[in-house]
């Protein structure tokens, strides 16, 4: 009844009272306490929910470590991928921390960190599927399938100017709901970042799934250069704070830690990035 | 029974919400549905007009399309005030409109429009001969609406409130789509991870129907009440 | 920008067809690209909704029939369905379809010496049909229809004036010529109003078929959005599609209900 009175109120006043004005004399502090960082869940290895509903993964941990070296806290926000930079420019968050690359697009609307990940991306389907065992997948040979992506990220841009045409692209909203399809076989085949592909797909499916084709990094336009944290075009301090703390993990090994402990084997930014 | 699989309290959380989100939309719906009636009924055009254009645009699009336009859109908005005021004045405005109030305010907003039709019906089903009497009886304008014209309008307007009500119930599922963690959202995140859709999506309809059937239980009661002291009880279809 | 003070109709639409191309070309947005996307997502629209109403209404007449029926076991499982599939989401109901029959593992059963086999979706020919979006939200937005539908001429078919029925029986007409000369076409009349809040509620309850990632108008603005993050500009001009589509119906079912229902006007 408690919660139930409380929610009235909000209600009642229609967001009036979700509004909290806080003036500053000078510019914002350089790191906000707590540092809200909004990620797209799930999205294995890198963000994931365990069934206690305890968010993990690898930007959870980094993100959590990034924290702890700016002394401040991190506050993690749930948030589609499509609508993750309109809920930083609408202020739901401070920062973006969800697998994002580093693009010239996206780099004309936010500011970014220096890259803490650069993967490539890579074609999986069914271990049966025809195109298994194929060395690379063109628009031939993709020519009528049906091509999932999840909807607003670089595979969605790359898949949809390259093949949109030729081939049936389906746009998901959540990493879980192509996942769901390509189990069920509505989608021939899924492109995703190779290592998330690699754990929700191949790993985690008991050899149901393949990862074919070579894997793809070019062209820079779709691309970029590998995961950066995303913020406001004006957080210039903050920015130079963050960079800082990841040049501070690097040295002390941590993020060598994290990568050795997410991926075993796919292509890691300690060896990417200077 | 069925083997929930750790998700039952989950799911009873989510149905906290949707009944939660329900209400307070329907109230808030009413609200506007009062405030519409009284525009369309009133004597300056500017106001005949607005009203007209919201229910138009209501009635025009759909419910999904417009909840996804003021939740996206929203967003941007806010962007464009806060930046501004950045840009101008220096101050940095904190704003954060949660999926449960986009929630409430979109539906609401939704529905008070067709409330707006109800109670303009309702209204004008009002004998004018009551009015009259409560006037010559010298009350002022709010008592003849108090004691008069609601009670009597109501009586009209329950058949439409009861079709507004159940037909806003099962447009509580759309929030899910923008993120909203209620009933639905719940259940197919659990069923996602299962692979068991019949499991929560059955128990979840399941409440659904339960809420309706109650929901239509005590609108009856309260058409009894309305109607008290009228013959024949008017039209319930249904 | 040319003034229009080209003398003309001509030089007019010359002028406007230049202005629109180049808002078709300056524009980033709505470029011929993505006005092909929407018009792809207007013809699966259209079609669905098309599809979804005739089916439904077929299926609706003899459902009708039956829920009117004395027999409390031909009209107590058509009562139940209609409750049923009003009573629900839609977007529920749609879930179930889609994603329902695909986790439906094949198995055998075993009759002592042989045994039959019960195949999963994927292994029949039906999985060339639902594989697709488009045939499991066609089948969602049927029994929706359907049951929406029943109970309109059912509403229909029982608020019959008295005098028709009597009149056909004092004409010796049997049961089913009643049915068919008399009581059917009279209900369809009244029930014209109320079938056309229905289309139009169908066309509004269509968009929700983008969550089951169907290319249809709203699908197609959502994916502008995701492209270019402009709500506003995506979801605005969808919403004055539908709007048009709307308004479009509302001329249809006026025109007809002119027709229709033109003997139940007062006579000045």
């Amino acid at each position: 009844m408690k919660q139930f009175a409380t929610r009235t109120l909000l209600g009642l006043t229609l967001g009036l009272s979700s509004f909290a004005i806080t003036t500053s004399a000078a510019q914002a502090a350089d790191v906000p306490d707590p540092l809200r960082l909004g990620i797209d869940v799930p999205y294995a290895p890198f963000g994931y929910k365990l069934p206690s509903g305890e968010l993990t993964g690898f930007e959870i941990e980094l993100g959590n470590a990034i924290c702890a070296q700016l002394a401040t806290h991190c506050k993690w926000t749930e948030q589609d991928f499509d609508g993750i930079i309109p809920g930083l420019m609408a202020r739901k968050y401070d920062v973006i921390m969800s697998a994002l690359t580093i693009n010239p697009e996206r780099e004309r609307q936010v500011l970014f960190s220096e890259p803490y990940f650069t993967p490539p991306s890579g074609w999986f389907v069914k271990a049966d599927s025809p195109l298994a065992g194929a060395d690379t997948l063109d628009a031939e040979a993709l020519a009528g399938k049906v091509i999932g992506v999840q909807r607003g990220n670089l595979q969605d841009h790359y898949v949809t100017d390259l093949y949109g045409r030729t081939a049936e692209v389906r746009r998901y909203t959540k990493l879980d709901d192509l996942v769901l399809d390509m189990d069920s076989g509505r989608v021939d085949v899924a492109f995703l970042d190779l290592p998330v592909g690699q754990d929700t797909l191949v790993n985690a499916n008991d050899g149901n799934f393949v990862n074919t084709g070579s894997a793809i990094s070019e062209p820079k336009k779709y691309f970029g250069d590998g995961f950066g944290i995303a913020m406001k075009k004006r957080d210039r301090d903050l920015k130079k704070a963050i960079d800082g703390a990841l040049e501070a993990l690097k040295a002390d090994g941590t993020l060598k830690r994290l990568n050795d402990k997410y991926f075993v084997s796919a292509a890691t930014a300690s060896d990417n990035h200077q | 029974m069925i083997d929930l699989q750790g998700y039952g309290p989950s799911l009873l959380e989510g149905a906290w919400v949707t009944v939660q989100l329900a209400v307070l939309a329907q109230l808030l719906a009413i609200a506007l549905g009062l405030l519409t009636a009284t525009a369309k009924m009133s004597r300056s055009t500017p106001l005949r007009w607005l009203a007209t254009l919201y229910t138009t645009i209501i009635r025009g699009v759909p419910d999904i399309v417009l909840m996804l336009l003021l939740f996206f859109g929203g967003q941007i908005g806010i962007n464009m005030v806060t930046d501004w005021l950045y840009d101008s004045y220096d101050i940095d405005v904190f704003v954060n409109v949660d999926e449960f109030t986009a929630g409430v305010v979109t539906i609401g907003f939704i529905f008070g429009a067709y409330m707006g039709e109800t109670f303009r019906g309702a209204f004008m089903a009002v004998d004018a001969g009551q009015i009259e009497a409560g006037r010559a009886y010298g009350m002022n304008d709010w008592k003849v609406f108090k004691r008069i014209r609601f009670p009597l309008m109501m009586r009209h307007a329950l058949p439409g409130l009861g079709n507004n009500w159940m037909v806003l119930l099962k447009t509580t599922a759309l929030v899910s789509v923008i993120g909203l963690v209620d009933m639905v959202r719940v259940a197919s995140e659990a069923a996602k991870a299962t692979h068991e859709p019949f499991t929560f999506l059955l128990p979840v309809a399941a409440g659904y129907l339960l809420i309706a059937t109650v929901s239509e239980w005590g609108l009856a009661r309260l058409k009894k009440r309305y109607n008290a002291g009228f013959g024949e009880a008017s039209a319930w279809n249904n | 920008m040319e003034q229009l003070n080209d003398a003309g109709p001509s030089g007019v639409i010359a002028q406007l067809g230049q202005m629109l191309e180049d808002a078709l070309s300056d524009n980033y947005i709505f470029t011929a690209t993505t006005l092909w996307h929407y018009w792809e997502g207007l013809v699966t629209t259209v079609q669905l909704v098309c599809l979804a109403l005739l089916i439904g209404l077929i299926l609706a007449v003899p459902l009708a029939i039956m829920r009117g029926s004395r027999r409390r076991w031909v009209k107590m499982p058509v009562y139940l369905y209609t409750y049923v599939f009003r009573g629900t989401p839609l977007l529920i109901q749609l879930y179930l379809i889609y994603y329902g029959v695909v986790f439906f593992d094949g198995f055998d059963i075993s009759l002592g010496v042989t045994s039959v086999h019960v195949p999963s979706i994927q292994e029949t020919w039906l999985w060339d049909y639902f594989r697709d979006p488009f045939v499991p939200a066609l089948l969602a937005f049927v029994l929706n229809t359907a049951a929406y539908t029943t109970e309109i001429f059912h509403g229909a078919i029982q608020s019959t004036p008295k005098g028709e029925m009597e009149a056909a029986r004092a004409y010796g007409m049997s049961r089913g010529k009643m049915m068919r000369r008399i009581i059917l076409p009279s209900a369809f009349r009244r029930a014209l109003p109320a079938y056309g809040n229905e289309v139009i509620f169908m066309l509004h309850a269509s968009a929700i078929c983008s969550v089951v990632t169907l290319l249809d108008l709203t699908g197609a603005a959502r994916d502008i959005y995701a492209r270019f993050y402009a709500p506003f500009e995506a979801f605005m001009f969808v919403a004055a599609i539908y709007l048009c589509l709307t308004f479009t119906i509302i001329a249809i079912f006026r025109q007809l209900e002119k027709r229709v229902l033109a003997h139940l006007k007062p006579l000045s």
